[in-house]
Order: C-alpha cells, then structure tokens, then sequence
C-alpha cells in the first residue's frame, strides 16, 4: 500500500496515544505557541536550559491535533534533551521525518514539522532575532 | 442493497465513460497519473470538492482545440465564426438547463467563486450603504462568506446570519428576524457542501421579497445533483461551477435576471464587453457580454455546454434519487458506530453527502489512512471555517457522491473507517 499506511506504525501511533514530556513546564526559559490554520493543529512548546545557557535540558510540550503533528512534538521533545540551542536551530524537514522513520506524504509535511518551527521560532523570539506572536505554518 | 429500484440508469454504463474511475492509488505522488507502484482501486468520494470529466466531455474540448480554435467574436474568418457560435450557444443551453430566459441572463465566470464576486462588486460596492443589510446563513461557503463580508466593512453594510440549529437545518424565525426592510440582499447556500443540508430557498426568496430584497443563490452544489430552475426558486442571482458536475475547471456561471444585470455596471473592462469607444468614454455591450471581458475559456465555455448535456441525458431527476439513496446508505452504515459522529441533517432533508468524525482521530489522520485504502474523501473545514468553529471540531471527513459511485464503494469507505478505528483504539 502507499505512503499513508507507512504513515501510522506502530512507533508513531504509540508517541501519539502516550505522548512524551506531556504538559506545561514551569518557568521555562523558552516558550512559543504555534498552528497550523488550515488543520487546526496547535502546539505549544517549553524549553529549560541547562546553566551555560546553551544546552536543552528539558522540553516539554502541549498541543491538539492529528497523530502525526502530536507524535513528531512527542518525539522531538525527546530527541532535544542534551542537544545545543544551535543543534535545534540546524535541525531541518528531513532530520524530522528521519526522526519519524517514515515516509511522510507531501500534504502532511507541514503537520509533520510544526514542533520544530514552534521550538526554532522560540529560541529566535528569546534571542530577539524575530518578533512573532504565534507561529503559523504556510499552506 | 439494491440501487436500481425507481429509477432507470444504469451505473455501470456511466461508469464506462469514465476512465478515471479505473485508476489505481497508492504511489509516488511527485508524478502524475498512474505508475507501476499503484495498486490500489480508486474510490473517489470527494465529488463535492470536483467531479471526474466523461469522455463526451473531453471530446468537446479536444474536437475545440483540434478542430476550430479560434478567438471568438473577433474574426470574420470561418475557424472564428465556428468558435463563436458554439460559445455563445454554450450559454443558451446552460441558460434553458436551470430555467433562465435565455442568454442574456446567463454570465459565464471562472466558477461559482468570481460569480458570487462578481455581484458583490458590481453591484454590492455600489449599491450598499451603512444603512442597509447583507443577510447570510451560518453554513455559507467561503466564496460567499468572505465575499459578502468585506464588501460590509467597505461599505458599512450590516452583515447578518441566520443561525444553523443543533440538526444542521436554518432557523428560519430568526430568519425571518434578520431578513428586514434594511435587507438589500440575502445570500443563501441551497445545498450546504459542509452538512448536506438542503435550504428552504423559496421561503428564504419570499422573505427577501417580502422586503425589496434580492435572493442570491450558491447553487455549487445543488445544480449538479438536482433539478434545478430560477422561477421555481424564486432566486434573482444563482452561481454555480461546471468542474461540480461533469464539465471542466475554469468555467461556471452567474444567472441573473435581466432588467438587474442590465442595471449593473461591468465588473471587468476591457475588449470583447465593449460596443463602442473613444478615448473619452464606452459604451457597453450587450447581455451577457457586458460581463464577459477579453478572451473567455472557449473551450470550456463550449464544453460546459457538453457536461449540461451529459447529466441532463442521465437524468436530473435520477441523478437525485442515486444521490439520495447514496447518502441515507452512508448515513446508516456510519451510525452503526458509537464513535462515529455524522453532522448535519437527516435522511429526507440532506443532499448527497456526509460530513463525520470518529473519536479520537484527527479528519486528516482518518483521510490518510482511507487513502491508503484508495478511499478519497474530503478532511477540513470544507471552506466553512466559522461553522466548523460553530460545531467545535477544526476539522471534518466528507465522502460526497455522484452518479458514478456504487453501494460496494459506500461498503469500502466504511470497511476503512473500521480500520482507522481499530488502528487508533
Ligand atoms: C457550496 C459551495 N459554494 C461555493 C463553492 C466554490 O466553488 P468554486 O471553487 O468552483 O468557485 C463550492 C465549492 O468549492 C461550494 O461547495
């Protein structure tokens, strides 16, 4: 069959009914908000930094939408502890659907990648290197 | 179930002028058409966003560009003049489809969309002031939403909509509450492409009369799935796309009686709407040219034309009845779910499609996988974005049929839904 059903293995759909890192954190030093309008999905998404400022400590995540948008901020949300501030901000489409390890069909990148944005848009916002209220995908 | 019964065509036979139908799904995306990696059947239920394009249709449009392309209304030469009637007759037979005049009344446009655009600029931004009213329903299509919307805050026109109740039907006392003598015009869905439901337009038309009101109708999705005529309604303005019922993309048409379309002022200037110029003024054309500035589709324009005559030998009146039984199939088979929500009305009063959700699945989620299954449905907001806030869910699925589609396609469409239910459970 096609990509779709490659779409919902097992990993996937696991990360999406028992999400990682679930919830609000308190005080993180970086927080953002972000959608995808045309699906409604939403996704927020807590940062804690070690003390030098640039490693990840701890990410956490809340968000409302299809089982893929949810399982990749699941995922992510692992995948990020211990990296660099600059890792995050280098991590492209293709490390996220690599992370999925799977085939992602063109109309569902977007809900593929929107932790990332959401987690990339708000280090730029905490260096001030962008003013955004809350992210939105493109169609 | 048994679909023949009542009625006399035959599905089978339809489907033969369908190539497409044969497709097969599942491949690589990036290239269209079918590739060694499909494999799949296709069951295409997304009719309400477009419908597939028979063979006698194509035809139209090949025998055009093969045989007599040519600008129209601007040579004297034979290629010219064969483009020119077929084009200008494309308009008689879409105005005697929906009970129109004649050409006059009939303005080809881009789709139902520049339609609705077309009415709300020409006339709309002209002819509205703070103190008069716009009235819509809750399930309005973008096209008309938006449209209507903006022509409001341009103008001050109060815009106003009638409430869609719990059961996806009008509340028509509050239409009758918002429909006054401050109402200049009400614009109404016949057929909601969101809930199914099937609009009151004759008691919407008699209030907007009541009251010096116009009636603009969407007819995008009623024109293509029943017997359709402006008398009958009581519309003054009716818009629908061609791509929805059998014809091409590019082509629809705004029906307007006569003595409003001749008071309008152009919506477009430039060649073709013209009768006489100088470098000070110009004059118009004549109905409905006026409307129809520089080259138009051609060949859809003619084809157009093809598919009106393609559904009309199928039969609107059966083209009705398949929907129909269709539709309450679907609806039944889905309710046999708990965890299936159906939206909209029921049975008698709902066209030929159903919106639903299943719990705990994400509509974009839930289309993937019947993709995966060659099942191609619908899964968003159906460009009703407020009525989607209204109902709660960011999202729906809609499997919306026509007449090629079969009860074993109903019974596929189900049988996936059931897989998506047990894969996310
Ligand atoms: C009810 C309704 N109105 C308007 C439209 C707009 O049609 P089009 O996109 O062809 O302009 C559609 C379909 O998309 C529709 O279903």
């Amino acid at each position: 069959m096609g990509l779709g059903s490659d779409m919902y293995r097992q990993q996937i759909l696991d990360h999406y009914k028992n999400p990682r890192n679930y919830g609000e954190m308190e005080d993180p030093d970086i927080t953002h908000v972000g959608e995808n309008p045309s699906c409604g999905d939403t996704i927020r998404m807590d940062i804690r930094l070690a003390d030098d400022g640039e490693t990840i400590e701890a990410v956490a995540f809340t968000g409302d939408g299809c089982a893929i948008s949810m399982a990749a901020a699941s995922m992510l949300s692992e995948r990020l502890a211990g990296m660099t501030i600059e890792e995050l901000q280098e991590l492209d489409t293709d490390d996220v659907t690599e992370m999925l390890g799977v085939d992602i069909s063109p109309m569902r990148v977007k809900c593929a990648v929107l932790g990332r944005q959401v987690a990339q848009d708000g280090v730029k916002i905490e260096r001030g290197e962008i003013d955004v209220d809350r992210t939105k995908t493109e169609d | 179930m048994e679909l023949q019964e009542g009625y006399a065509f035959d599905v089978e036979s339809v489907r033969a002028d369908f190539p497409i139908l044969n497709r097969r799904v599942g491949g690589d995306v990036t290239t269209p058409g079918e590739g060694p990696e499909d494999d799949t059947p296709l069951v295409y239920l997304d009719n309400a966003a477009t419908t597939h394009t028979p063979d006698p249709v194509v035809d139209a449009i090949a025998d055009y560009y093969r045989g007599y392309n040519a600008n129209v209304h601007r040579g004297i030469h034979q290629l010219s003049q064969e483009a020119s009637v077929a084009y200008e007759e494309a308009h008689d037979r879409v105005a005697e489809f929906i009970g129109a005049e004649g050409r006059e009344e009939i303005v080809f446009t881009k789709n139902t969309t520049e339609a609705e655009n077309l009415v709300a600029q020409a006339w709309g931004l002209r002819e509205l002031g703070p103190e008069d009213s716009v009235v819509l329903t809750e399930m309005e299509h973008h096209s008309s939403l938006v449209t209507w919307q903006q022509v409001g805050k341009r103008t001050g026109a109060d815009v106003r909509y009638i409430t869609v109740q719990e059961d996806g039907t009008l509340d028509m006392d509050h239409a009758a509450e918002c429909i006054d003598d401050s109402t200049a015009m009400v614009s109404a869905v016949h057929v909601s492409n969101a809930l199914g439901t099937i609009n009151p337009v004759r008691e919407l038309a008699d209030l907007a009369h009541d009251h010096d009101a116009y009636l603009f109708v969407d007819g995008a999705q009623s024109v293509p799935t029943r017997p359709v005529d402006v008398a009958e309604l009581g519309a003054d303005f009716l818009a629908f796309s061609a791509h929805k019922m059998c014809g091409p993309t590019g082509i629809g048409a705004l029906y307007g009686r006569e003595e409003l379309l001749d008071a309008m002022e152009p919506f477009l200037y430039g060649g073709d709407m013209i009768r006489r110029v100088t470098y000070e003024e110009t004059t118009w054309e004549d109905l409905p040219w006026k409307f129809e500035a520089g080259t138009p589709s051609i060949a859809q324009g003619i084809a157009f034309a093809a598919a009106v005559d393609y559904v009309d030998d199928v039969g609107m009146e059966h083209i009705r009845t398949h929907e129909d039984l269709l539709a309450a199939y679907a609806h039944d088979r889905l309710s046999e779910f708990d965890d299936v929500t159906v939206y909209g009305p029921p049975g008698d009063r709902r066209g030929g499609l159903v919106s639903f959700n299943v719990d705990g699945v994400h509509a974009h989620d839930l289309s993937s996988i019947l993709n995966d299954h060659g099942v191609a449905v619908r899964a968003g907001d159906h460009c009703t974005q407020p009525l989607h806030d209204k109902l709660g869910v960011p999202a729906t699925a809609r499997a919306s049929f026509y007449i090629y589609n079969t009860v074993e396609e109903v019974d596929a469409l189900v049988e996936a839904i059931d897989e998506a239910r047990q894969l996310f459970a």
